[in-house]
């Protein structure tokens, strides 16, 4: 599976999550995000960091950068879309996914393992995972607080699109485990056909055990393995 | 021609940043403070006479950019 990994001005994790890509298999390569030709690629995956320097919001920017053209035309062709962290930002101003990330709740960059609880199995990085199973990955993010409109989240869970949320260790979305006040815990969400998602911590830092978790692995293979079903 | 845009975070939309704000004012011994909210003033500078087209212009960029109507409102002021 040929996977474009969309590099804008100042974005960091373009790296890591290329290795972790290649780690399940998939044929990871970087681009530029003003390329405009993303024929033959079977999947994207837009990297976190801080895009056009977040200037004016998060994703903002980068939301115009030429490379989204491509990015919005695979999406609507069913092809897997994910974005990390950043990316989530930007699928979210591109309009490619409801909601925005704002500010986190108490003001506070947050960088730290957090747990998540699998509550939908409808988007291609859950597809592949029972739902209740519980995952580490680390949060790494100031803008990670996901709201969206009341009734327009509503029907977000109605439709299992809040696919990922923020829990405590027996896999329960308290108030608690919910660090940065995200709607509904929710911590990665998808569009209604589910080749969409954003997932605001970072699966590509958990993917080999001398990462501390290896858990992110089961999403991007999750991932990889949507192109069959797409 | 001078133009400004206040782009303010919507009423139903929590702003923890005017809240913090609100406590430190509060700290300070302003016990009047009742609420902040911390916005945004972007101003341009943009050729052109027309006020009427101006404004037009403005407020599709507000549409296209410079705000988030998720989240935010926008007010597009022809300054002169």
């Amino acid at each position: 599976m040929r996977v474009a990994v969309p590099v804008f001005p100042g974005t960091n994790c373009e790296h890591d999550t290329v290795h972790a890509l290649r780690g399940v298999g998939a044929e990871a390569e970087l681009v530029w995000h003003r390329e405009t030709d993303l024929s033959g690629c079977e999947g994207v995956v837009l990297p976190g960091g801080f895009a056009h320097g977040d200037y004016l919001r998060p994703g903002a920017i980068a939301r115009f950068s030429p490379v989204m053209a491509e990015v919005k035309r695979l999406a609507a062709e069913g092809k897997p879309v994910l974005g990390i962290c950043n990316g989530f930002q930007i699928l979210c101003e591109a309009g490619l996914l409801p909601g925005v990330l704002l500010q986190n709740r108490d003001l506070r960059f947050i960088c730290r393992p957090v747990r998540l609880v699998v509550v939908s199995t409808s988007s291609m990085i859950t597809r592949a995972l029972q739902p209740g199973t519980v995952l580490t990955l680390p949060l790494n993010s100031y803008e990670g607080n996901y709201t969206a409109e009341v009734e327009e989240f509503a029907r977000m869970e109605a439709a299992g699109q809040v696919v990922l949320r923020y829990c405590d260790e027996r896999g329960r979305p308290t108030r608690a485990s919910n660090p940065n006040g995200s709607q509904g815990n929710a911590a990665a969400v998808a569009n209604s056909s589910g080749n969409v998602a954003g997932v605001m911590p970072h699966p590509e830092r958990a993917s080999e055990r001398v990462l501390g978790s290896a858990d992110g692995r089961r999403l991007l293979e999750s991932f990889v393995a949507s192109r069959a079903r797409v | 021609m001078k133009v400004t845009v206040h782009v303010t975070r919507r009423s139903d939309i929590a702003d923890p940043q005017g809240g913090a704000v609100a406590a430190a004012l509060r700290d300070l011994g302003f016990a009047e403070v009742a609420a902040v909210r911390v916005n945004r003033r972007i101003d341009l500078e943009v050729h052109g006479t027309d006020p009427e087209v101006l404004e037009q212009r403005v407020t599709e960029m507000c549409e296209r950019l410079l705000a988030n109507p998720v989240m935010e409102d926008y007010q597009v002021v022809v300054t002169g």
